[in-house]
């Protein structure tokens, strides 16, 4: 082989194989990221990951940036998930007591068929906002499961509260009420 | 007019093969796309929760996929309506697949790039191995170098066994 054809074969081989690790680099750091959930485990909480996802109910979509100067619940839920048929009564009582004070209840359907979250909406009648998650909000937030539950204050900042579980659950009680309280702080 | 060329005879006789073997890959495959069943949508399509597919789960989660895909079924949609819902529902890794266009594209031209490429690579080294082995041929026949000594030893060997 030719000098030159060796060192452009040899060039090839070697781009090809940055080319290989950077997309590897480019993976674990967006797996791993700085979601949600590792920022209030790690006590490092700032700006609430950003997303804009449809409506499951009436079209259009909303954006987290469009609640800025509310205080927010972020509850991922799933129809199939029986403890979320539990908690949705609490959320929709902290919603509409709430709601005055400028409380914004979010509920993200993750993991789900869009046509039986919209039945069981329907059917434990819930008012408050509800969007669709096709996966990406989902791991943005660093979920394990459902239903997990975040807040974020008026500025659009995580409030360093994180339930995993229902809100019900005997271990976040005390942590569900001081996390509208801090999502509702000036 | 005379009679049939015998090769055109045989190229006739082996498009026609190839016809009846294309039919027959693609009759079952335009069948599961207008009739598709839970079974085979069951290895196709991931549960979410689990990261398998729907066949290996029996979560709460995949009952419900596996319920919603019975449904669709029944209301007549084919296999590719049906995926491009649940893709909607839940993003392309609902799928077991990666799907063959954007992005996703390089999980099936990479292996086979990597494939070609190796094949490539090994048939160059197996030409450059060939080539190096060629010169030394000559050099020996024309026996320049090999020691008088040791050619008398093997002409006595040879000898032996005549």
């Amino acid at each position: 082989m030719t000098g030159a054809l060796k060192r452009g074969v040899q060039g090839l081989a070697l781009v090809g194989l940055a080319a290989l690790l950077g997309l590897l680099i480019w993976k674990v750091v967006h797996q791993n990221g700085n979601t949600a959930a590792r920022q209030i485990a790690t006590g490092k909480t700032g700006p609430a990951p950003a997303f804009t996802l449809p409506r499951l109910r009436g079209g259009g979509k909303v954006s987290l940036a469009s609640l800025r100067g509310k205080g927010v619940v972020l509850n991922f839920w799933a129809s199939w998930c029986d403890p979320c048929k539990a908690e949705a009564p609490i959320l929709e009582k902290a919603w509409r007591r709430y709601q005055a004070r400028g409380l914004v209840v979010v509920g993200i359907d993750a993991n789900d068929v869009s046509s039986d979250a919209r039945a069981f909406a329907a059917k434990h009648g819930l008012t408050y906002m509800l969007l669709h998650d096709p996966g990406a909000t989902y791991s943005r937030y660093g979920l394990t499961g459902v239903p997990e539950t975040f807040f974020v204050d008026r500025r659009g900042r995580l409030v360093p509260i994180h339930l995993a579980g229902p809100v019900d659950l005997a271990a976040n009680r005390a942590k569900w009420a001081e996390g509208i309280r801090l999502a509702l702080r000036s | 007019m005379g009679g049939r060329h015998p090769a055109r005879a045989s190229l006739v006789s082996v498009v026609a093969a190839v016809l009846a073997l294309a039919l027959a890959f693609a009759a079952p495959a335009v069948a599961s796309e207008r009739h598709p069943t839970l079974n085979e949508l069951e290895g196709e399509v991931m549960c979410p929760i689990c990261h398998t597919t729907l066949d290996q789960s029996d979560s709460p989660a995949a009952q419900r996929i596996k319920a919603y895909i019975v449904r669709r079924i029944r209301a007549g949609d084919t296999k590719s309506e049906i995926k491009r819902r649940l893709v909607a529902d839940f993003g392309p890794g609902i799928l077991a697949e990666p799907a063959k266009h954007g992005f996703a594209l390089l999980a099936w031209l990479l292996p086979i790039g990597g494939i070609l490429v190796g094949a490539v690579g090994l048939g160059f080294a197996a030409w450059r191995w060939s080539r190096s082995r060629e010169p030394a041929a000559p050099a020996l026949a024309g026996g320049a170098v090999l020691d008088p000594e040791l050619d008398r030893r093997l002409d006595d060997e040879l000898r032996r066994f005549e």
